[in-house]
């Protein structure tokens, strides 16, 4: 897999040039105010710096930022020209052979979702639900939302989308791999996939593009999924009446345009969702991924300010859309006596299909 | 020979001796890879008393006695070599006492593992002992017989360090208390301040007497427990990360790890740190003393903490039964290891071996290192799994074992409960006066050669 | 070696790495295999048993009677497979042990008591030679009715029928599942042997026969759900008639109480006692039905229900199963399985020792009659005492 050069040797993902980043380092140089860095949530800087900074990425150079940045993605949200500044820091950081998490963790990472030919597959005629590597979004895609879809499930690394590893630096092994995936699911004749996960999402269209890689099927995002379900299946819905908040997660920046989708999702499912500080474009990383880049300190703080900040609204429940964020967090919510749950279990309970009260 | 079924039946009575040809193939051979051997009789007695009796029996018609726990060691320690009388020591398996506030118990000779920590569980959830990772029905008296390790070693050494009195039924037939029970009734010592017969005992692998009651101390057992797993993918660094994490003197347990399948462990090295606290404010504070043992490590890139969540459950397990998985994944029920004792220091040399040995003989391995006693040294533990239906693969084993032997000596290490040959290579290499005083001592407490004969022999 | 000797599952035997874990529930408490801890020789143990019939199975040793004997000991309670820590393989057990014992019966070595067996059920439906019109007795004065195309019919099975402690629990369950309305019949005498202890020692022919002539009668009379009232009956309908063409919905009667407790039909009083409940190894470990019995108990107000140390899959068997509540191999142990486990109920305090097995009711009563020195405990089935709080 992979392309070769004039004399036949196989070009690395890395400088393969039908993979390179469409980005515009004429835009960074006409940015009036690059939002990219100045917004940051991990990096204090002045307006003159950041100028600087960002054309010292795009010309290739070091710069503070290949040290300090903590891959919360923000970045992708805040650049108004869509213009990828953290694809493009990742780029910059392979080809520095930096590492952002430590060399072993990073490895493990690689190794751990390597295709090892133990896909599941259910019965996939052109929709597919995607479970990526992931396995509770596949049993979470049962019940009522999901009938006659809930056999249609892919799960394993075949069918992973390799975002993940850009928390490592590593775009080269996304390149590798994501045509790869994309090759298997037009093996299987998938026309429609509805993507489980906002990574899976973000990956097919804002990645995808980003590399100028084609995309055999048309994605899907399982809240615009959920909601027209809702709508279809209005007659069981009772509206919860709760009180909740959302834990955002970092993938979502990649596909910004589908954050107004939960609100949307809660109004249906009459949950009321409560302003906090850490929403929206401010929202806070869970901490998973942020304690094997930047260390328990930061991951902690990160954790803490969350938390509290979900505590003091007095909500019941703080609803996940992540099942990498439930599982860093959950537990750390639930003492702080905030019921954790997803998204789709949220929508599962407004139509009797689980308990309420019950997590 | 008929006698001596007779005079066993008298003295256990007729259920428990068995000279059936199902008892004598099974209790001929343990788990590991090598040659069965038939005893003439199986005998469970209840009482030291009965021991006593079957031990003067034997020492009266010159046949050998071999006592066994759970057979788990995997050496053969408990194949009958010579024939004779295998003790099963199970059935004694009650505990006696707990003492709660000197923090010890006692227990008979064939009580396991598993029955004391629930015992602890049920009634004296403060106070733990040190497990060990071998399945729950190994029995402590072995254990500690054969200077194994457990949970606690790190912090307290070898479980025969933490052994507090014994009972011994010699190969002459006395009953002999060792250590303070030889003068009261508290089991607090196993030998200071009296001079330490314990050393006769332990390690002696069955050869110097039948020990029918064990004094362990027990531990303070805290509320939490909690992992963290660091990686590196540079052996030549787990030396030095092991010498910052003892000097926090803060650690339960720390192992060292490493295996090629599942992918997600290839190539990395992982130690795994345990510790304990009664309160958050304990476990998040030796939490960051960790952390920042290793910070220089992470600056580095050169090791970090993984995420441990998904492993926890396995990981905090006490006994882990998934180290008994092991031995399925070739789908033939059997592993075998050498864990010989060496200094910290030797991590990088032994990894290098095992990976060796295993690309050597073509066999699926996995290497895992306890620290000993805050780093003191460590035992490492080279691991191959086999197929008991494929002899040939068995016998690879055998050989790669023999080699990882030989290398141990070479280094100066200690092979930890050798197998009757490899007990041979170390009579050959020892100072010749240590082995003139092991035989001499063998010779005093067993004139007759009748306890597990052909193990600490020379020819 | 006088033929071949092989089994379905053989590819499993060798597997078993005697690591011990099999003996014992998963807290460590005692030894949990009944055959382990009334013989004592490892032998008898789960691990046992399987190296030896590897050495079997390839002539290292011969059949004999303490094979024999070795195999029959085992009372099927399924703790082995609960415990056992190799996940590939642990739930073929048992059914390593069923095979050896077929070719023990193909080749007629196999103790009398379990010749005996067979012959009564061959000759008699029943294995205690009484007469089939005597099958009904039990039902007299409950209002249950012959089965005539009711909702569900309701199975008694052989010792329910037959023996005093089965048909006092018998008429108990009958009498309330009849007294709450549900469609319920019985065979009464016309009701066969289910065969579920017959295919646990081995007769795989004869289970094979009995089943299929009772599918075709139970098809011919338009039977579609039963209840069964024991749960080694329950596990053979349910479990091992469907791939011989016999395809019900079966429950078990805890199930049913539950759910008649639940929508108000039974409607529990009061019952000032503390209670204790004893899970069947083929209702709780073979099926995982745990709640039920426990939520009809905890429905009764006034009542409570205290667990033994040993309960749920840690529950130490009774030590009638595996054909031993008629061929009493493990009679011949030290200790009794069903002794030890009265010592168990005793300890917590109990008066009452709920049970929902006839095989458990009558093993445990006599168990508790040489244990009398240690208090007053009534056993009695889950039915009994919901009928003492009406």
């Amino acid at each position: 897999m992979g392309h070769r050069d004039e004399a036949g040797s196989l070009i690395s993902a890395q400088e393969d040039p039908m993979l390179a980043l469409r980005h515009d380092p004429d835009t960074c140089k006409e940015c009036p105010s690059p939002r990219c860095l100045l917004d940051c949530q991990y990096m204090d800087m002045k307006e003159e710096d950041a100028r600087e900074e960002i054309l010292r990425l795009t010309r290739g150079e070091d710069s503070r930022v290949l040290e300090e940045c903590m891959t919360c993605y923000g970045c992708e949200e805040y650049c108004p020209y869509g213009n990828h500044p953290f694809f493009l820091i990742c780029e910059m950081r392979e080809k520095k052979g930096m590492y952002v998490a430590p060399r072993p963790i990073t490895n493990q990472w690689i190794n751990m979702t390597q295709m090892q030919g133990k896909a599941l597959v259910g019965t996939v005629k052109d929709v597919a639900l995607s479970s990526c590597l992931l396995p509770s979004l596949g049993t979470m895609a049962s019940g009522e939302i999901f009938a006659g879809l809930s056999s249609s499930i892919v799960f394993g690394a075949e069918f992973m989308c390799p975002a993940v590893h850009t928390h490592f630096a590593k775009m080269s092994v996304v390149k590798e791999r994501l045509p790869i995936v994309l090759g298997n699911f037009q093996k299987l004749g998938v026309r429609e996939l509805i993507c489980l996960h906002d990574e899976c999402y973000g990956t097919f269209t804002s990645l995808a593009r980003a590399y100028g890689m084609e995309v055999p099927f048309e994605p899907v995002y399982y809240m615009d999924f959920l909601l027209r379900r809702l709508e279809e299946l209005q007659e069981k819905l009772r509206p919860l009446e709760v009180e909740v908040v959302y834990q955002r997660p970092c993938s979502n920046r990649w596909i910004p345009q589908k954050h107004a989708v939960v609100k949307r999702l809660f109004d249906i499912l009459g949950a009321r969702l409560l302003e906090r500080t850490y929403q929206d474009e401010n929202s806070l990383c869970c901490g998973g991924i942020l304690r094997l880049i930047g260390g328990y300190r930061l991951s902690d703080d990160v954790q803490r300010r969350n938390i509290e900040d979900m505590a003091r609204t007095g909500a019941e429940y703080c609803v996940f859309d992540c099942p990498a964020c439930q599982e860093t967090l959950g537990p750390k919510v639930a003492k702080a006596g905030l019921k954790p749950i997803h998204m789709i279990d949220l929508c599962k309970m407004a139509l009797g299909e689980i308990p309420k009260g019950e997590v | 020979m008929g006698d001596i079924l007779d005079s066993l039946r008298e003295i256990v009575g007729e259920r428990w001796v068995s000279n059936r040809p199902e008892e004598l193939w099974y209790y001929s051979r343990d788990p590991g890879v090598l040659e069965p051997h038939r005893p003439d009789y199986v005998v469970a007695p209840q009482t030291p008393e009965q021991i006593q009796r079957i031990v003067q029996l034997a020492a009266r018609e010159r046949v050998p006695v071999v006592p066994m726990g759970n057979a788990m060691a995997l050496t053969g320690l408990v194949i009958p070599l010579r024939g004779g009388v295998v003790v099963d020591m199970k059935r004694m398996n009650r505990i006696l006492e707990v003492n709660e506030r000197a923090r010890y118990a006692v227990v008979e000779g064939g009580t396991s593992q598993g029955v004391l920590k629930a015992h602890l569980q049920e009634h004296y959830p403060h106070l733990r002992h040190s497990l060990p990772d071998a399945p729950a029905g190994t029995t402590i008296a072995a254990n500690v017989a054969l200077h194994g390790q457990g949970r606690l070693t790190q912090q307290y050494g070898f479980n025969s360090e933490m052994v507090c009195g014994l009972e011994v039924v010699l190969p002459t037939g006395e009953i002999c208390r060792v250590g303070s029970p030889s003068l009261g009734p508290h089991w607090f010592s196993r030998g200071p301040a009296l001079p330490d017969l314990s050393g006769l005992f332990l390690g002696w692998l069955g050869t110097t007497g039948i020990i029918t009651k064990v004094g362990l101390r027990l531990y303070p057992n805290k509320r939490f427990r909690e992992v963290e797993i660091f990686v590196t993918d540079i052996p030549e660094l787990v030396p030095e990360v092991i010498y910052r994490l003892t000097h926090l003197e803060m650690l339960e347990d720390i192992t060292v790890w490493f295996q090629p399948k599942p992918l997600m462990f290839k190539d990395n090295y992982h130690v795994t740190i345990y510790f304990t606290g009664d309160s958050e404010e304990e476990i998040e504070f030796k939490r960051k003393m960790v952390w920042d043992a290793l910070q220089e490590f992470m600056d580095s890139k050169d090791g970090g903490f993984m995420g441990v969540d998904p492993l926890k459950p396995r990981m905090l397990e006490m006994p882990q039964r998934s180290v008994a998985e092991f031995a399925d994944v070739p789908r033939g029920g059997g592993f075998e290891y050498s864990g010989p004792i060496t200094l910290v220091e030797h991590f990088p040399i032994y990894a290098q071996k095992l990976v060796e040995l295993a690309g050597k003989y073509d066999l699926l391995y996995a290497g895992t290192a306890r620290v000993i006693s805050g780093g003191h040294a460590m035992m490492f533990a080279i691991s191959f799994a086999f197929n008991r239906a494929d002899r040939a693969m068995m016998e690879r084993v055998k050989s790669a074992m023999d080699e990882a032997t030989e290398f141990a000596l070479q280094m100066g290490s200690i092979p930890w409960k050798p197998n009757f040959m490899e007990q041979r290579m170390i009579l050959q290499k020892i100072d010749p006066v240590t082995r003139e005083l092991i035989q001499r001592v063998r010779k005093l407490l067993d004139p007759n050669g009748i306890m597990n004969p052909g193990n600490w022999e020379v020819d | 070696m006088e033929y071949v000797r092989s089994i379905e599952h053989k590819d499993v035997v060798h597997r078993c790495f005697r690591c011990g874990y099999c003996k014992f529930p998963s807290d460590y408490l005692d030894f949990n295999c009944p055959s382990y801890k009334v013989f004592g020789w490892d032998t008898y143990s789960p691990a046992g048993r399987l190296w030896l019939i590897r050495a079997w199975l390839s002539g290292e040793i011969e059949t004999s009677d303490r094979f024999a004997e070795i195999l029959y000991s085992c009372s099927a309670c399924g703790s082995c497979e609960e415990n056992c820590p190799f996940p590939r393989f642990s739930n073929s057990l048992l059914k390593v042990f069923e095979e050896v014992k077929t070719e023990l019966v193909n080749h007629g070595r196999i103790p009398p008591t379990v010749r005996d067996y067979f012959k009564a059920i061959s000759t008699s439906g029943n294995p205690y030679k009484l007469p089939r019109e005597d099958r009904a007795k039990w039902a007299e004065g409950t209002g249950l009715e012959r089965y005539s195309g009711q909702e569900f019919l309701l199975y008694a099975g052989c010792v329910a029928s037959f023996d005093e402690v089965g048909q006092r629990m018998a008429g108990s369950v009958g009498k309330l599942l009849s007294a709450a309305g549900i469609s319920v019949g019985i065979l009464a005498e016309a009701e066969p042997c289910d065969g579920s202890e017959v295919k646990a020692l081995g007769e795989a022919e004869l289970f094979r026969q009995l089943a299929q002539e009772n599918i075709e009668d139970f098809k011919r009379r338009g039977i579609k759900r039963i209840i069964a009232m024991d749960p080694h009956a329950y596990d053979a309908f349910k479990n091992h008639y469907p791939e011989l063409g016999g395809s019900f919905q079966v429950f078990h009667y805890t199930e049913i109480l539950a759910r008649l407790v639940k929508e108000g039909r039974i409607r529990p009083r009061r019952l000032d006692a503390r209670v204790t409940y004893h899970d069947p190894c083929y209702l709780g470990r073979h099926n995982k039905i745990y709640e039920a019995p426990r939520r009809t108990l905890r429905a009764i107000e006034g009542l409570e229900l205290v667990e033994m140390r040993r309960h749920r899959e840690n529950s130490f068997c009774c030590g009638g199963g595996g054909g031993n509540f008629f061929t009493d191999i493990l009679g011949k142990g030290e200790q009794r399985p069903g002794n030890i486990r009265i010592r168990e109920a005793f300890a917590t305090g109990a008066s009452i020792l709920a049970v929902a097995c006839p095989i458990c009711a009558k093993m445990l009563k006599d168990a508790s009659k040489d244990e009398e020195g240690l208090g007053k405990l009534e056993i009695l089935d889950v039915a009994e005492t919901v009928a003492r709080a009406l």
